[in-house]
C-alpha cells in the first residue's frame, strides 16, 4: 500500500441560511485519487480556490471526507482513533507564518509539538536541537519569531513539524507570503529534508519554479485532478496549463516560444542549463 | 507634475538603541507619465520610501516637492496630497470594511469632501477601470476572492482619481493569472490614463515586463536607477546585494559565454526571442 | 507610536532574574505590588524604591526600554494625579477658578504617582524577564490546586499565552490598517466625539476581521501539531526550583516584612 492513498476522495462545503436550509454546496475536492509512496516529493499545483488547500487539511485530518476514502500511512481517516497517530505522522505547515508560532520563543514553538504527544523532557530538548540545526535555525532558538523574517519564521514551523519526528510533511503554499530569498531559504529546507532524511513531503503552491524539482506533479482544477506526472511532461503542455490559470516558467516559457518559432529544440525544458544545452546543439 | 525628492533621510526610533537608518539621503526625481519599478530586498527602504511619497510619513530631514510645492510648508495640504497619490499597501484587501464593495469604494472619495453623488460616480468610473463584473458590486467585500477583493482595494485607491498611483507588491500572493489580470490592469491605466505608475515589487521577471525605469534600493539608499536594461546589466552587483536578473538576462550570458553571440541585453521573454531567432534564422 | 508598549514583552537577556522560577517571580510580583499599597511616609518610600531599583539593576534590561512601557498608561496616571490633586480636602495650598490645591492633596496625588509608576515597572519587570510561556507555566503550576474545582487553569494559561503572543502582532497589524485608510484619506483625529468614534470604524472592522482570520489559523496549526488540552502534555521546561529561588523567596518576604514594620513604627 502507498504511504497516501485517496480514492474517489470528496469534500464538499455546505452553507445553510438560518433555519439550517441548504443553501449552497461547494464541491471543493471532486473524486481525487491521490498516490504518494514513501520517500518521495509531490507538489500539488492548483490557482487559488482550486481545492489544494482542502486537500492539504484532509491529509492531516483537519477536514474529513464528505465521501470517498484516504489512508495515510495505513490508517484510515475516516476513523476517529487513527486522528492523533496520523497528525503526528504527517506533519504541517501553513501559509501565514505568523499564525502557526504559538510560543514567544523560538525553542519553546519548535517544543509545542512534542509537548502535545508526550515526549519525556530530556527527549524534547534533543529534538528541538536537532530539528532546529536541520533548517539552520540554531541560531535563533532564544529569539523572539516576532523579529525574524519570514522565510526564518516559516523554517521554524518546519522544524516545530520535524520535532515530531513524522514521516511525511504537507506544506500548504508555505512561501506564498514570503519575498525571494525567504522563498529560496524554505524550499531548500524542504528539498534538503527530502533527499537527506527521506522524508515524504507534499508541497502545495501555485509558484511554478518550486515543482521542477517533485518527482511528480499534481495539478487541481474545481476541486478536480485535472493533470499529473513529472514537471517535464507537465510543463511541455504550456497551453493546458494556462487554461487551468497557471503558467510555466519563464525559461520553460521561453523555449516553448522558439519551438513554436521553428527551433528544433526539446519539449519541455526546465532549466535555463538545459536551453543552453539545446541551443548549443542547434548552433 | 514631477515628485522631487532632496536629500530624504528617515530614521527609525532616532537616539535610542533601536536607531534604523531607514532611508539615506535620497535623490530622486519622478516625472509626470512614468512607469516605475521599486526592487529590493525585504528592509531594503522601499516600503519607508514610498509613504514618504504621499505624506503619510514624515522625513527626519531633507525636503519633498509635489509639482515644485513644498509638502512640508506648514500651509501645504497634505490631506489633499494622499488623493493625489494613491497608495495602494500589500494585501490591501485587509482594509475592506463596509458592507459592500461599492460603499467601499466610495470611502475615499467620501473623505475628500465630495457629494454623495460624486463620490459615487468615481466608485463607479473606479470599479469598472479595475474590471469588476456590476453584479458583484452590491455585494459584500468579503465574499469575493481573494484577487477579485485586491481589485476592489485598488478600486478604492483610484476612486480618490490620483495623478501617481502606487502599488507596493500587489501581486503578493495571487496565482498566476490574478497576478497578470492586475498587472495588465496597472498597464493599461498607464497607457490610457498617462497615469504615473510606481510598482514595488519582487519580481524580477514582472518589472523587466512591464515598466521603464527600475530603482533598486539597498539599505535605505537609492542603489540603481535606469531602465530594466541598464539596471539588469549590473546583475552581478544586485546579486551581492541578495537580488538577481531575469532568467532570461542570465541566459543570454550564458549562450554568449559558450560562443553564440546574441544581441543585445534582454530582460523579457520578447527580447530574447527576438535576439535568439536574429541569430538561429540566418 | 503604537509599537512602543513594551507591556508583556519578553526581553532576552541573561541576568538573575531572567533565571528565576516564574512562580517565584509571581509570588515577588505580588508581595510587591502589595508592598505599594502598604508603605506610607518618606522611610516606605525609599524602601519601594530601593526595592526596585535592586531588581531593575539585576534585570539587566534598559532602563529606558522599560519606562516606554509607561506611555501606554500616561492618560490613566494623569488623571489620577489631577484628581488626587483637585479632590483631596485639606489645607489650602493654591486656588484658582474653581479649582483648589491642597497640600494633603499635592501629597496624595505624588504618592499616587509613584504607586502606579512603580507597579507598572514592577510587573513589567515580570514580564520583561519571563517568556509568557513561563509565565502561563508558573501561573498554572501555582493555580493548580484549582483544577480540582473544575475550573481550567490550563486552559486559561494557555489563552493567556497566545494573547500575549499576539499582541505585538496585533499592535503592528493596526498600525498598518491605519495607514492604509489613512491613505484613503480618513481622518481619526479631527470632528467631535461621536465623529471619532464613527471614523473608528473602518479601522477597527478589518482589525477585527483579521483577529478572527488568526485565530482560526491558529486554532488549526495547533490541532495539527496535536494539541489536545493539558492532558498527557509533557514540558520542555518543566519548573524546578533551585536555591536562588529559594534565597528570592526569603529576601522578598523580608523586603515585604520590612515594609511593613516601617508602616507600623512610622
Amino acid at each position: 500500500m502507498n504511504f497516501i492513498e485517496a480514492r474517489k476522495l470528496v469534500h464538499e462545503y455546505i452553507r445553510r441560511d438560518e433555519e439550517d436550509n441548504v443553501e449552497s454546496i461547494l464541491t471543493a475536492l471532486d473524486q481525487v485519487d491521490l498516490d504518494v509512496k514513501q520517500g518521495e516529493f509531490i507538489a500539488v499545483l492548483g490557482h487559488n480556490g482550486s481545492g489544494k488547500s482542502t486537500l492539504a487539511k484532509h491529509l492531516n485530518v483537519l477536514l474529513t471526507a464528505s465521501g470517498g476514502t484516504l489512508w495515510v500511512d495505513g490508517k484510515d481517516t475516516a476513523n476517529a482513533d487513527n486522528l492523533w497517530a496520523i497528525r503526528q505522522n504527517t506533519g504541517m505547515v501553513f501559509q501565514n507564518p505568523d499564525n502557526q508560532i504559538i510560543a514567544s520563543v523560538v525553542e519553546e514553538d519548535v517544543a509545542f509539538g512534542p509537548e502535545n504527544i508526550g515526549v519525556p523532557t530530556p527527549e524534547i530538548w534533543k529534538r528541538v536541537e536537532h530539528s532546529l540545526k536541520s533548517v539552520g535555525m540554531i541560531k535563533y532558538r532564544e529569539h523572539s519569531p516576532n523579529k525574524l523574517s519570514g522565510g526564518q519564521k516559516q523554517r521554524i514551523a518546519i522544524a516545530g513539524v520535524l520535532a515530531m519526528e513524522p514521516q511525511c510533511i504537507v506544506l500548504d503554499e508555505p512561501t506564498a507570503m514570503l519575498d525571494p530569498n525567504g522563498r529560496r531559504e524554505v524550499l531548500e529546507a524542504v528539498e534538503q529534508l527530502n533527499k537527506e532524511k527521506g522524508i515524504t513531503v507534499i508541497l502545495i503552491t501555485h509558484y511554478m519554479e518550486e515543482v521542477i524539482h517533485a518527482d511528480r506533479v499534481y495539478v487541481m482544477d474545481n476541486g478536480k485532478v485535472v493533470m499529473q506526472g513529472s514537471p517535464r511532461s507537465l510543463f511541455s503542455q504550456v497551453d493546458t496549463l494556462k487554461s487551468y490559470r497557471l503558467d510555466v516558467p519563464q525559461i520553460t516559457l521561453l523555449a516553448y516560444e522558439l519551438r513554436k518559432a521553428g527551433l528544433d529544440i526539446p519539449e519541455g525544458i526546465l532549466t535555463r542549463q538545459e536551453l543552453v544545452e539545446a541551443l548549443c546543439q542547434l548552433y | 507634475m514631477s515628485i522631487i525628492l532632496d536629500k530624504v533621510n528617515y530614521i527609525y526610533s532616532e537616539k535610542t538603541a533601536y536607531e534604523i537608518h531607514a532611508l539615506k539621503n535620497i535623490n530622486l526625481k519622478i516625472e509626470d507619465g512614468e512607469f516605475i519599478g521599486v526592487i529590493g530586498h525585504t528592509g531594503s527602504g522601499k516600503s519607508t520610501l514610498i509613504q514618504h511619497l504621499n505624506g503619510l510619513m514624515h522625513a527626519s530631514s531633507g525636503g519633498i516637492y509635489y509639482n515644485g510645492q513644498d509638502i512640508y510648508d506648514e500651509d501645504y495640504d497634505r490631506k489633499k496630497l494622499r488623493g493625489k497619490v494613491g497608495l495602494v499597501f500589500q494585501y490591501p484587501e485587509h482594509q475592506l470594511f463596509e458592507t459592500t464593495i461599492f460603499a467601499d469604494v466610495s470611502f475615499g472619495p467620501k473623505n475628500q469632501g465630495f457629494s454623495k453623488k460624486e463620490a459615487e460616480l468615481k466608485a463607479f468610473t473606479a470599479l469598472r477601470s479595475v474590471g469588476l463584473p456590476e453584479e458583484y458590486w452590491y455585494r459584500s467585500p468579503f465574499e469575493l476572492s481573494g484577487g477579485q477583493k485586491r481589485r476592489v482595494a485598488i478600486a478604492g485607491v483610484l476612486a480618490m482619481e490620483p495623478e501617481v498611483l502606487i502599488l507596493d507588491e500587489p501581486t503578493a500572493g495571487l496565482d498566476p493569472r490574478g497576478r497578470d489580470e492586475i498587472l495588465d490592469q496597472v498597464a493599461k491605466l498607464h497607457e490610457e490614463r498617462h497615469m504615473t505608475i510606481i510598482l514595488v515589487s519582487h519580481s524580477m521577471e514582472d518589472v523587466a515586463k512591464y515598466v521603464e525605469r527600475l530603482i533598486v534600493m539597498n539599505q535605505g539608499s537609492v542603489m540603481l536607477d535606469g531602465t530594466p536594461g541598464e539596471v539588469f546589466a549590473h546583475y552581478q552587483e544586485l546579486e551581492a546585494v541578495g537580488l538577481a536578473a531575469p532568467q532570461v538576462t542570465y541566459l543570454m550570458h550564458d549562450l554568449r559565454k559558450r560562443g553564440i553571440l546574441v544581441p543585445g541585453t534582454a530582460t523579457t521573454l520578447e527580447e530574447a526571442k527576438e535576439a535568439i531567432l536574429q541569430i538561429f534564422k540566418k | 507610536m503604537l509599537r512602543d508598549i513594551t507591556i508583556g514583552q519578553y526581553y532576552p537577556v541573561d541576568s538573575v532574574i531572567h533565571r528565576l522560577d516564574p512562580r517565584t517571580k509571581l509570588m515577588a510580583a505580588m508581595l510587591y505590588i502589595l508592598s505599594l499599597f502598604v508603605f506610607r511616609g518618606w522611610a516606605g518610600f525609599a524602601a519601594v524604591t530601593l526595592g526596585l531599583v535592586l531588581v531593575i539593576v539585576l534585570s539587566r534590561v534598559p532602563f529606558g526600554y522599560m519606562v516606554r512601557g509607561l506611555k501606554a498608561v500616561v492618560v490613566i496616571l494623569v488623571l489620577t494625579v489631577l484628581f488626587n490633586l483637585f479632590l483631596t480636602p485639606g489645607e489650602t495650598l493654591a486656588e484658582f477658578w474653581k479649582l483648589r490645591i491642597t497640600w494633603e492633596g499635592l501629597k496624595n496625588a505624588g504618592f499616587m504617582a509613584v504607586r502606579l509608576t512603580y507597579l507598572i515597572l514592577g510587573s513589567s519587570v515580570l514580564t520583561l524577564t519571563t517568556t509568557p510561556n513561563q509565565l502561563t507555566d508558573g501561573m498554572e503550576k501555582a493555580l493548580g490546586p484549582f483544577n480540582r474545582l473544575h475550573i481550567p487553569v490550563h486552559e486559561i494559561s494557555m489563552m493567556m499565552s497566545i494573547a500575549l503572543r499576539f499582541i505585538p502582532i496585533l499592535i503592528e497589524e493596526t498600525d498598518k490598517i491605519m495607514k492604509a485608510q489613512l491613505a484613503r484619506g480618513a481622518d481619526f483625529e479631527s470632528g467631535n466625539l461621536i465623529k471619532k468614534a464613527k471614523s473608528m470604524v473602518p479601522l477597527l472592522v478589518p482589525l477585527f476581521i483579521s483577529a478572527f482570520r488568526r485565530a482560526n489559523d491558529l486554532a488549526m496549526a495547533m490541532e495539527a501539531r496535536c494539541y489536545h488540552g493539558g492532558e498527557g502534555r509533557t514540558k520542555m521546561k518543566p519548573l524546578r526550583y533551585k536555591r536562588a529561588d529559594i534565597a528570592a523567596y526569603l529576601l522578598s518576604a523580608g523586603y515585604f516584612a520590612g515594609v511593613v514594620a516601617l508602616r507600623i513604627i512610622w
